[in-house]
């Protein structure tokens, strides 16, 4: 369980991002979390219930954009999932791939209502 | 009216700021580290117990051992000759960049050539966090079965070498090499393999090889100065 301390990174992240526009609230945050990153959203939830208290980014939505884990045959250029019991190209049988995306883990984007002095 | 404001910043990105100061803080001591992580119980410390006795004759080693609880296993390390530094965790499953800072600083880094850190035994977060040492190693152990790089798929695609253990048990158990091996080809190609035995001390001369090669060729062995 280490989703406290990553629950305060993203909230670290995104306040000084808010904070850098001038903004007065942050009402969402995109996270991008590819499917080999040790991370689970509803822990992370749970816990930005209780980190974001009385900060600008209290009450904000946390979106999760899942990745899959996708793999592309060396052999054939055929792109597919990696799946426990599907390590193998489907396509040529080929053991040759390499591993495109699934390892993302970072705060793509937040939204935020900007400062009364701001607004227009 | 709500604002669009891209970020896209790493959430881990803290901590791998603090990982780069720590390898800055190895490479002006000239410490050539290595981050050794495996499940509980595939033999991260009987592996440490092996490999200090033979690398002090070469070189300065020592071990930093994290664990959740008890300084079992820095005592283990201590006993084999090595400086042993024990952190505790304190329920955490991994070690993180803060975790070693706190540690090298305990540690006399001038007088140390190789530092071996024994993560928590935990497949998955480990994975994560990274510490600042130079090279990742994994230890596998036969018991755990062969389906491993398929379940952990992250761990397995991270590292730089990979030990696998208690090969004396491969007559008794179930335990499918070609499929492993074929799964950690995929995820890792040409990543560097040792079948080893702590116990009978079979396979092991080559993972001292390497060992000594990686951390002689670094260029950082004080005594070669």
């Amino acid at each position: 369980m280490h989703e406290l301390a990553i629950t305060q990174s993203i909230l670290e992240i995104a306040v000084r991002h808010a904070e850098a526009a001038h903004a007065r609230q942050i009402t969402d945050l995109y996270i991008v979390v590819g499917e080999l990153s040790s991370m689970i959203d509803d822990s992370v939830q749970f816990y930005w219930d209780i980190v974001s208290q009385n900060t600008v980014a209290e009450g904000a939505k946390l979106h999760f954009q899942r990745i899959p884990a996708e793999m592309c045959c060396s052999n054939c250029s055929h792109r597919y999932a990696l799946k426990p019991d599907q390590f193998a190209c489907p396509t040529c049988g080929s053991t040759a791939s390499v591993l495109m995306a699934g390892q993302e883990f970072y705060l793509a984007a937040i939204e935020v209502q900007p400062s009364e002095e701001m607004a227009t | 009216m709500k604002k669009h404001i891209p970020v896209v910043e790493k959430i881990l990105s803290a901590n791998d700021r603090l990982a780069d100061e720590n390898r800055e803080r190895l490479d002006a001591a000239g410490v050539f580290a290595i981050n050794l992580m495996a499940s509980p119980g595939a033999g991260k410390t009987s592996l440490i117990e092996r490999t200090v006795p033979k690398m002090i004759e070469f070189m300065r080693v020592a071990v930093i051992d994290g664990d959740i609880a008890t300084s079992l296993d820095a005592e283990r390390a201590s006993a084999a000759g090595a400086i042993a530094v024990q952190i505790n965790t304190g329920g955490d499953c991994h070690l993180d960049a803060v975790m070693m800072q706190h540690a090298l600083s305990q540690l006399p880094l001038k007088d140390i050539d190789l530092l071996i850190v024994e993560n928590v035994g935990n497949l998955i977060c480990p994975a994560g966090f990274r510490l600042g040492t130079h090279k990742s190693v994994l230890v596998a152990s036969t018991p755990e079965g062969s389906d491993k790089p398929y379940k952990y798929p992250g761990m397995y695609c991270g590292v730089d070498a990979l030990v696998i253990n208690k090969i004396d048990l491969l007559p008794y158990i179930e335990f499918d090499m070609t499929y492993f091996r074929q799964g950690v080809e995929i995820l890792n190609p040409g990543l560097t393999t040792f079948e080893v035995s702590c116990r009978t001390g079979e396979g092991l001369e080559r993972w001292f090889d390497w060992l000594r090669i990686t951390v002689g060729t670094s260029d950082r062995l004080h005594m070669e100065r």
